[in-house]
């Protein structure tokens, strides 16, 4: 309880001891510095840039490693350590990648091909959490210093898709301190790789203390223009109450995760200026609706029975979610896929209201017309209003008999639960940074293995539609890919894989001399910030 | 009757009857105490039934329709359309029933180590005592917080909600038995030098006998004092672990949890989430501890 005005007094001593000592050295330097003090409300889970594939890391991660290419707001690719990139003319299955010129990564060594070589060998390695974006791969080579060859199974004209968050380390480092594989976030793993960082990115770690305090300065010699912040201080601040005070007090400059009760009240507070905007991400509940025995209820599994699956849909009120939870902040919808994404179809988004009679009696007709016990587990420092979410789903279903016993959990004991297949009924949200369903369906969808599936809570395993997810990543033929997509959506939807609550819309709030835009991936750069 | 007219004779009515304050904190103590044990009676709703709630009539104002349901809560209700009365009758059966028992639970296990240390004296003496300086040594909360990280460890999730209340009160006691243990220690030793313990020993009687039916009942008084601000504390204690949302789960809120909840949303307006049960944990804290107060003082001969 203490701990936040600790913290903040610290703070303060720190902020004196520098302005004095700025004082004593006439300010050489004070006057071009723009500090960024940056809130939000969860931490990076861990600096291993292919070890968790998760929004605020990827997000935080930016900013030290970079991609190949990176995606602008519009979802076009734009260049960044690759200045070209192409299927080779004479191969369809080889995509070529003209590499960046002079450019060095944070101890010096010099950024070349087998850099990237490196990186592809350690992202398809098993302890990735990306591998499912790279299943395509065969294997890289680097042909000269600045031009690279990835090899896949097959044609695959949007591999180059999966790319944006794909960060580059470098091979001596990598070497040198012996991180071939990457952190295994699922199994606790700690490594070098967690703590330390070397990229090419325009900042430069200065210090970590997870949960804490991440401070970034300026990498001088970036290759791209110099960003108007010139030190960014990221602090997780779970709280949303606490969050809000410190924007209000100037503890902090920018806050990323407003919350929905707040934003009227921001708005209207001088000095400082919220932008709202669609993210690319759905809200969902999902269910193991293969096993014959559940965690929390041994012996049977009610999610195997479609009528069950379907009860539950009826029992959820969208529109009451999105009038009182989320105070008009989100988009309610069927399908799970964000309405920019390749694939999306808003026949199949549609939602209905309520029926709790009908849902009823399909409990009854399931065989469980006194309902069932079951535990669900949420996570309370990850998405907008998450806990309330599920805590008002929990009265949802409890009208139909469900008694769902509410796990509330930091999203850093949650996430490896949903991959290790430690829970029965979840929530989960999802993002989709290649934005095409094939994504959705690699990660979510496919059974467990051949590196997709890894965020496959649901357990949902269908060897015909795993068949046809396999075929999406080599189809050239758009057209038909394009259908092959359909009636994968088609299938999911009717066997209920899951439970789509709503699309996220986001809220930053922000001191009204700081220009930044709301990022639909949520992953805001702060080398585009600049200052009226 | 014979019985009563000399309990209302006594030192401590006396002093009970010329303590206005007292009077008072007692009258609130009782007031909430009775509401919260009558709570399903009493209670327009349940709180605790997530199947009776409705989303619709979340964030309503106290005493005004809700704009969608047109229902009329007294206090308001909560984000989850919880009634705000009720949430705080049933939180405080919660915040009631936890303290108690822990307080229970750290008074038999305080008395048990003092009168142990007391009796055998020694390297028993000298070993459950630095026990109990290394855990003096710790914040009380931050223990309470180890045990319940360790517990969470060790139950299996299918049991951990079932069990939070009981993990709450084990984490409390066990960070509390100290002060009871010491003063049993103290008070014991001076007992034990007694003419009628030796008395006793001359006679043959059997050393527990001894402890239990003649020193026990002669070292009862401080214990009470300690026991009811020990309440107070152990009130509180649990208000903090669930503030900080280690306590109990969020579906079934006690006073700590509420005002969690209400934190929120101290700036959106929405301020009778938070106020209403703040103002009902001061309340049911402050009087315990104004009892244990007047308690001390009443059974202090050197204040008389």
């Amino acid at each position: 309880m203490t701990r936040p005005f600790n913290r903040s007094a610290m703070r303060r001593v720190a902020a004196s001891l520098m302005l004095s000592a700025a004082v004593l050295g006439t300010g050489l330097t004070a006057a071009s510095a723009e500090t960024l003090r940056w809130a939000r409300v969860g931490d990076a889970l861990t600096l291993d840039p292919h070890s968790a594939n998760e929004g605020p890391t990827s997000t935080l991660l930016h900013h030290v490693y970079e991609t190949l290419v990176r995606r602008n707001t519009d979802g076009s690719l734009a260049p960044r350590l690759a200045t070209e990139w192409f299927i080779h003319p004479d191969d369809p299955t080889v995509w070529v990648f003209k590499l960046r010129e002079g450019v060095k990564f944070h101890d010096g060594a010099d950024f070349t091909a087998e850099d990237v070589v490196a990186s592809v060998t350690r992202v398809t390695s098993e302890t990735s959490d990306f591998k499912g974006l790279h299943t395509a791969v065969a294997g890289a080579e680097a042909v000269d210093d600045y031009t690279v060859h990835i090899k896949l199974n097959g044609p695959s004209p949007l591999y180059v898709q999966n790319l944006t968050n794909f960060f580059i380390m470098d091979k001596g480092w990598i070497e040198a301190n012996g991180v071939q594989t990457p952190q295994d976030f699922k199994a606790g793993e700690e490594k070098f790789t967690v703590r330390n960082t070397n990229g090419t990115g325009p900042y430069t770690l200065v210090s970590r203390d997870p949960e804490v305090r991440t401070v970034l300065a300026l990498n001088p010699n970036h290759w791209d223009a110099t960003p108007a912040v010139t030190e960014i201080i990221y602090t997780p601040i779970k709280e949303a109450a606490t969050r809000v005070a410190a924007l209000l007090s100037g503890e902090v400059d920018f806050v990323q995760d407003v919350p929905v009760q707040d934003i009227e009240r921001l708005s209207n507070t001088a000095g400082i200026a919220v932008s709202t905007g669609a993210e690319n991400r759905t809200i969902f509940f999902s269910y193991d609706m293969s096993s014959d025995s559940l965690i929390s209820l041994p012996g049977d599994n009610p999610f195997k029975k479609p009528q069950v699956r379907e009860a539950m849909a009826l029992a959820l009120d969208r529109d009451a979610i999105r009038q009182v939870v989320m105070r008009g902040q989100s988009v309610p919808g069927a399908q799970n896929v964000p309405p920019f994404v390749n694939g999306h179809d808003a026949a199949l988004d549609a939602y209905g209201a309520p029926d709790y009679d009908r849902a009823k009696a399909l409990m009854t007709e399931a065989g469980y017309p006194d309902g069932f016990s079951v535990d669900l587990n949420c996570p309370n420092d990850r998405y907008i209003n998450d806990e309330a979410i599920c805590q008002a789903y929990v009265g949802m279903l409890g009208r139909i008999g469900i008694k769902a016993n509410l796990v509330s959990q930091s999203r850093t004991i949650h996430f490896p639960a949903i991959q290790n297949g430690q829970v029965d009924f979840y929530l989960l949200g999802w993002g989709v940074p290649t934005f095409d369903s094939q994504y959705v369906f690699d990660f979510l969808v496919h059974s467990p293995a051949d590196g997709r599936g890894g965020w496959n809570g649901s357990r949902y395993s269908n060897p015909e539609l795993d068949a046809k997810i396999a075929s999406l990543a080599t189809e050239t033929d758009l057209a038909k890919r394009d259908a092959t997509i359909a009636e994968i959506w088609k299938t999911i939807q009717e066997d209920r894989v899951f439970l789509m609550v709503h699309n996220q819309l986001l809220a930053y709030a922000a001191k009204d001399n700081i220009n930044i835009a709301v990022h639909p991936e949520n992953q805001p750069s702060m080398t585009t910030v600049t200052f009226k | 009757m014979n019985r009563i007219a000399r309990a209302w004779d006594s030192d401590i009515a006396w002093s009970f009857r010329h303590s206005p304050v007292a009077m008072l904190a007692a009258l609130v103590a009782l007031l909430i105490i009775l509401s919260a044990v009558l709570a399903p009676w009493i209670a327009p709703h349940d709180p605790f039934n997530p199947a009776s709630l409705n989303l619709m009539d979340g964030f309503t104002p106290p005493m005004e329709p809700n704009a969608f349901t047109g229902n009329v809560f007294w206090l308001g209700t909560d984000n989850q359309g919880r009634d705000i009365f009720s949430a705080i009758l049933y939180g405080a059966r919660i915040s009631l029933f936890v303290g108690f028992s822990a307080v229970v639970f750290a008074m038999v296990l305080g008395i048990s180590i003092g009168l142990l240390a007391a009796w055998r004296g020694g390297w028993v003496d000298s070993l459950l005592m630095r026990i109990a300086d290394v855990q003096l040594s710790f914040p009380s909360i931050l223990i309470a917080l180890l045990i319940f990280g360790i517990a969470r460890g060790v139950i299996p999730p299918a049991y951990r909600e079932e069990m939070a209340i009981w993990v709450l009160i084990v984490a409390i006691g066990l960070s509390d038995w100290v002060q009871f243990a010491r003063v049993v220690r103290g008070a014991a030793l001076v007992e034990k030098s007694k003419e009628y313990v030796q008395a006793a020993r001359l006679v043959g009687a059997h050393p527990a006998r001894i402890v239990l039916s003649h020193i026990l009942p002669n070292v009862m008084g401080p214990v009470l004092v300690i026991a009811t601000i020990g309440l107070a504390l152990a009130i509180i204690a649990e208000a903090t672990l669930s503030f900080l949302g280690v306590g109990v789960p969020p579906t079934q809120p006690s006073l700590g949890t509420l005002i969690r909840i209400g934190q929120g949303f101290l700036f959106s307006g929405e301020w009778w989430i938070i106020l209403f049960p703040s103002i009902a944990l001061l309340a049911l804290a402050l009087s315990v501890n104004l009892l244990g107060d007047w308690l001390r003082d009443a059974l202090n001969p050197r204040l008389k």
